[in-house]
This record gives structure tokens, C-alpha cells and sequence, in this order.
């Protein structure tokens, strides 16, 4: 245990000036708008004495660095700013959306991850077949397909016209957890199929190279069956790779459920941040890029750490 | 003097033979690649090839299916989709290469320099990178793009911002490879100039895996363009771009479906092709490939 707690401060300490850094970027996204953050933040048709107040309020008067500060603390109390447009807390505003945003992008991760999974292995086993070759087929195909184009035809053919799965919307998982499940059926499915594609693909070429390496050729010299290779040695080999590929696929999660949100009007923070940037609601915007990028830093975090559990070696690094 | 120039010469077809060979060989690199330049001419003959105009609006034809006079029908304010798909074209192709270039422009050359000077410049730039690349890349295109101001070139700057640090990564890890060759080695014991080494040597043997990346990155930039359309932050209307019509096709999905159809296959086809196109480049500038 002292072992993992010692990898994860390291792993902290690494990740400080990432996490430096990304907050910089963010805290830099309203410096990219044209004219005074001021003007930009107090919104439309605010009055001079309004503008000198959040000029204050957000230190925007203070060189830009004690700015950045500034707005650091801030975001580390909660305090992520009010909406320009409902002026309602940009925390709460998240909060109240991230669950609908988790709730897709996990479903999506374990389906791709199973479907992801089975087709790598099936191929890379098989390679040179006509599986093999329709498997990877399959998986351009996933590559090169808009999400939210799978998303319009499975609302057409599932619910529009089978009554499958409802349209739009979504239900609270808590207190509807069938409903729920039912909504967020579809949309994660449609986010699931590019990174099943990315999946397949990777996992294929993972395991062909484990599976032509010497040892697994000397495994199967002394008689060893080829499942045994397969489950026992194979895809134990692949364990730490497979992990490292489903974390790099939060990210991928998160870009798709914003226009996967929106086909399906789901109330989730993907539709709030591309609807805010429409609207010129900055605060959201920041707030929104802020958590998703904490999430996805914290999620590397999590990847690192389960490696070093699987594989020793890993801890090393 | 004379040895050189009895070598055989030779002969002048062999450069044509060579293509067909490869032709014959790579069928999937030679249809993706006619596709892609099939859409080039339709972009720029995009005026000529339409049937009508593309933002013209008719209010007694509206939502026609596919039929023999408007081969796609109309959408849903009468304009004929066809148009509006050849009009998309130029968009498309537009946004994947601005995204690209603006990518290649900020992302090498800060590849370059961290790879070849290395130190603290290196680890400090890197960690900024490894930032750069946690942000859910087109949740950071969107922010990116709401503060530069809606539009397509905006929309299309800010992916290319988010491609830079990728492209910035792989050209780094391979001219760290690639500093410490022999030849660079000897290239430098002979007194040749930082510039040099870096245009002479480096460039051209670090470029391989770029290229590849770049033809890769055409189709994500095209998916990329497809989904801000689609949210109305890419190409604003009237002008036609494939997400922007299925954006206006979705809102009519229960009664005129076969409206989402023909812009989500020029996505998936066009996407298809820059993909196909970038494996098999990568095939074939392989050496360990070669043989297969």
C-alpha cells in the first residue's frame, strides 16, 4: 500500500505542471476573444459602472499573471463564475449536467471496450482470414463514420420507426435508473462505434505482435493449447497496453458526446459548452473545458497507477 | 571520366511503369486518390457543375424526395440538395486543409526546435504539450473557436491549434532519433551549420511519419468540420456544408428521412479516402512493409 501511495504522489508531482499549464490555457481562452474581458464578461448591454465592477470583481485590472492567480483560486473554492446569459453559478450549472455526460461516456466505454476487445482478439487470431479482413474492414469503416450521422439513422430506423428506445432526452439515473439507461441507450452507442473502430484495430496489432513473439512460439513448441496462450500469456502481455488505450479514449468520449448530446438533446455539459461558445457565454465555456480537462488529467492518473499494479515493470517508469 | 557515363541509362519509361506497377498493386490508394481528386475538380468547378443555385430558395418545392428532375430533391426551404452538396465540396476540402496547414505551420517547426536543442526548453515545452493534448480535442476547438468568433476559418484555426501540439510530439520524438544518427554525426564533424543539418538531414528523414499523420488528420479535420457545422459554430448559412445540412435534415427526420442520407455518405466517403490514402502511404514508405 505505502508502495502505491508513494507511485501516486510521484505521479502527482508529474502531473503538477500539466495541471499548471492546462489551467493556463483555459484561464487564457477569454485573452483569445477580441477587445476588453471586461466588456466581454459583463455581457450585452451592460452599463460603464457595471463593467468597472467585474473589472474589479475578476481583477482583470491587475497584470495578467495575478490575474491568472486570481482565477485559479477562485476555481479551486468552486467558484467558476455566473453565466453571462442565465447568471446562475457555472459550478452548479456543471454539476447539475456532468452526471448525464458520465452516464453516456461510460456506457460507451464498457460497450466499446467489450466490442472493441472481441473483435482485436478475433482478428489478430485469425490473421490472413476473411474474419480477419472484414474485422478490419469494419474498423475503417468505424474510423471514418460522424457519430452524429450513426446517431440521426439509429433515431430514424430504432426509435422512430421500431419505438425502441425513446428520441431525446435523458432520465435521472438515480430515480429512473430503466429510463435512464433506455435514454442513454442510443447515444452511447453511436459514441461507442469510432472508438470500438480505434480499438479493434489497436488491440489486432498489440496481440499479433505478442502472439509472434519468441516465447509464445516456445509456449506453443512445448504443447501448450492455443487458448491457454491466448487468455494465460497473450492478453495478460496486452493488459497494461489495452488500459493505456481505453484511458486515451476518455478524450475521444468527451469530443463526441458534444455533438451526440445535441442530436439527442441530452442536458449534458457537451451541449452546455458548444451552446455557451454559440452564445458567447465564457464563464460556462471556461468552466466546462476546466472540469473536462481535470477529469481527463485525474483519469491519467487513475491509468498510471492501475499499470503499475499489472505490471511492475510499468512502475519503474 | 567516362566509366560514369557508359552506365546504362535508364530508360525513360520506367517512371511510368513503376506508377502502373504500384496502380496494380495498390487499388486501394488509386480509388481513394481518384475520389479525392473526382471532389478537387467538383470544388472548383463547383459554379459550373451545379444544376441550380445553391442558397436560391423555392417555398412550393420544398422537402421534394430524390426524384428524376431534382436528382436529390429539395431541402426543407426548396433549395436542391445536389447543389448544395457540390456547393459543400469546396467547404469541406476548405477546412481540412486550412485545419491541417495551420497545424503543420505551428506544430513542426516548434517540433523541430525542441527535438534538436533538447534541455530544460525541451522539458518545460513538453510538459505545455502533454497539457495541450488533455484537452478533449474538439470541446478545446469549440471554446477556441466561440472566442475567436463563430465561423468556419475560426472553427477551422482553432482545430489546426489543436492538431499543432500532435503534430509538435511526433516530429520532436523523431528528430531526437534522428540528431543522434551517425550521418548526423559526421555531417557535424565536417563543420555543417546547425540550419543546414537541421534542412539537410533532419527534414527529410523525420518527415516519413508526418506525412502519413497529415493525410490522417485531412479526414479527422473533415469529421471535425462536419460536427461544428452541425452545431452551427463551422460554416454559417446560406452557405451549403454537409453538417449544416444535416443539421436542417435532422429537424425534418420524421418526415422526409431520406434527407440525411446523400451529406453523411460524401462525409463518410471523403473521410474513407483520406484515410485509406494516409495507410497506404504508410505502407509504402515502410522498408519493413515492402514485402508484403
Amino acid at each position: 500500500m505505502g508502495k502505491i501511495l508513494r507511485l501516486v504522489g510521484r505521479r502527482l508531482w508529474q502531473l503538477l505542471p500539466i495541471i499548471v499549464f492546462a489551467t493556463f490555457v483555459v484561464f487564457s481562452l477569454l485573452q483569445l476573444v477580441p477587445g476588453d474581458p471586461a466588456v466581454v464578461l459583463a455581457g450585452d448591454y451592460a452599463s460603464e459602472q457595471r463593467i468597472a465592477e467585474i473589472r474589479q470583481l475578476y481583477g482583470l485590472d491587475q497584470p495578467f499573471l495575478v490575474q491568472y492567480g486570481v482565477w485559479l483560486l477562485h476555481a479551486l473554492e468552486g467558484n467558476l463564475g455566473r453565466s453571462l446569459l442565465t447568471s446562475e453559478s457555472v459550478s452548479q450549472l456543471i454539476l447539475y449536467r456532468l452526471p448525464n455526460t458520465l452516464l453516456i461516456a461510460v456506457y460507451a466505454l464498457v460497450i466499446a471496450g467489450v466490442v472493441g476487445v472481441a473483435l482485436g482478439v478475433a482478428a489478430a487470431t485469425r490473421v490472413g482470414t476473411r474474419l480477419d479482413a472484414f474485422i478490419t474492414g469494419l474498423a475503417s469503416l468505424g474510423v471514418a463514420l460522424p457519430s452524429f450521422w450513426l446517431a440521426m439513422i439509429l433515431v430514424a430506423t430504432l426509435s422512430l420507426g421500431l419505438h425502441w428506445f425513446p428520441t431525446t432526452g435523458a432520465a435521472p439515473l438515480l430515480t429512473d435508473p430503466w429510463g435512464a439507461i433506455m435514454h442513454a441507450t442510443l447515444p452511447a452507442v453511436a459514441l461507442a462505434v469510432g472508438v470500438i473502430a480505434e480499438l479493434a484495430r489497436q488491440v489486432r496489432s498489440a496481440l499479433i505482435e505478442v502472439l509472434n513473439s519468441q516465447y509464445i512460439r516456445t509456449l506453443r513448441a512445448k504443447g501448450l493449447s492455443s487458448g491457454a496462450v491466448l487468455w494465460k500469456h497473450g492478453l495478460r502481455n496486452i493488459s497494461v497496453t489495452l488500459l493505456t488505450l481505453l484511458g486515451l479514449q476518455v478524450n475521444r468520449l468527451f469530443s463526441g458526446a458534444v455533438v451526440i448530446e445535441a442530436v439527442f438533446a441530452i442536458p449534458g455539459v457537451g451541449s452546455l459548452v458548444a451552446n455557451s461558445a454559440l452564445n458567447k457565454d465564457f464563464p460556462v465555456v471556461q468552466g466546462v473545458v476546466l472540469v473536462l480537462v481535470v477529469i481527463v488529467i485525474l483519469i491519467n492518473l487513475l491509468v498510471d497507477v492501475l499499470s503499475a499494479l499489472l505490471d511492475p515493470r510499468a512502475a519503474e517508469a | 571520366m567516362t566509366a560514369a557515363l557508359d552506365l546504362p541509362v535508364p530508360p525513360q519509361r520506367s517512371r511510368t511503369k513503376a506508377i502502373l506497377r504500384w496502380m496494380r498493386r495498390d487499388v486501394r490508394a488509386v480509388v481513394s486518390l481518384s475520389f479525392l481528386l473526382l471532389l478537387l475538380i467538383v470544388s472548383i468547378f463547383a459554379p459550373v457543375l451545379a444544376p441550380y443555385s445553391p442558397i436560391d430558395q423555392d417555398v412550393t418545392q420544398l422537402l421534394l424526395p430524390p426524384s428524376a428532375a431534382p436528382w436529390l430533391g429539395t431541402d426543407d426551404l426548396g433549395r436542391d440538395v445536389l447543389s448544395r452538396l457540390i456547393w459543400g465540396a469546396p467547404n469541406s476540402l476548405y477546412a481540412s486543409f486550412l485545419a491541417v496547414g495551420v497545424g503543420i505551420v505551428l506544430g513542426v517547426p516548434i517540433g523541430l526546435l525542441i527535438g534538436f536543442l533538447g534541455g530544460w526548453f525541451d522539458e518545460v515545452t513538453s510538459r505545455f504539450i502533454d497539457a495541450l493534448l488533455s484537452f478533449p480535442p474538439i470541446v478545446l476547438a469549440i471554446a477556441v473557436t466561440g472566442a475567436l468568433g463563430i465561423g468556419l476559418t475560426n472553427a477551422m484555426l482553432s482545430v489546426g491549434f489543436v492538431f499543432a501540439p500532435v503534430l509538435a510530439r511526433l516530429v520532436r520524438a523523431q528528430t531526437l532519433v534522428v540528431k543522434n544518427a551517425l550521418y548526423v554525426d559526421a555531417a557535424r564533424g565536417f563543420g555543417a551549420s546547425t540550419s543546414h543539418i537541421i534542412i539537410k538531414h533532419i527534414v527529410p528523414n523525420a518527415i516519413q511519419p508526418v506525412i502519413v499523420q497529415v493525410t490522417l488528420m485531412l479526414a479527422i479535420a473533415l469529421l471535425a468540420e462536419a460536427s461544428l457545422s452541425f452545431l452551427s459554430l463551422g460554416v454559417q448559412p446560406p452557405a451549403a456544408s454537409w453538417g449544416g445540412m444535416l443539421a436542417r435534415a435532422y429537424n425534418y427526420i420524421e418526415i422526409a428521412p431520406e434527407q440525411m442520407y446523400a451529406p453523411g455518405l460524401a462525409i463518410l466517403l471523403t473521410a474513407l479516402a483520406f484515410n485509406a490514402l494516409g495507410e497506404s502511404i504508410r505502407v509504402a514508405l515502410d522498408p519493413t512493409m515492402k514485402r508484403r
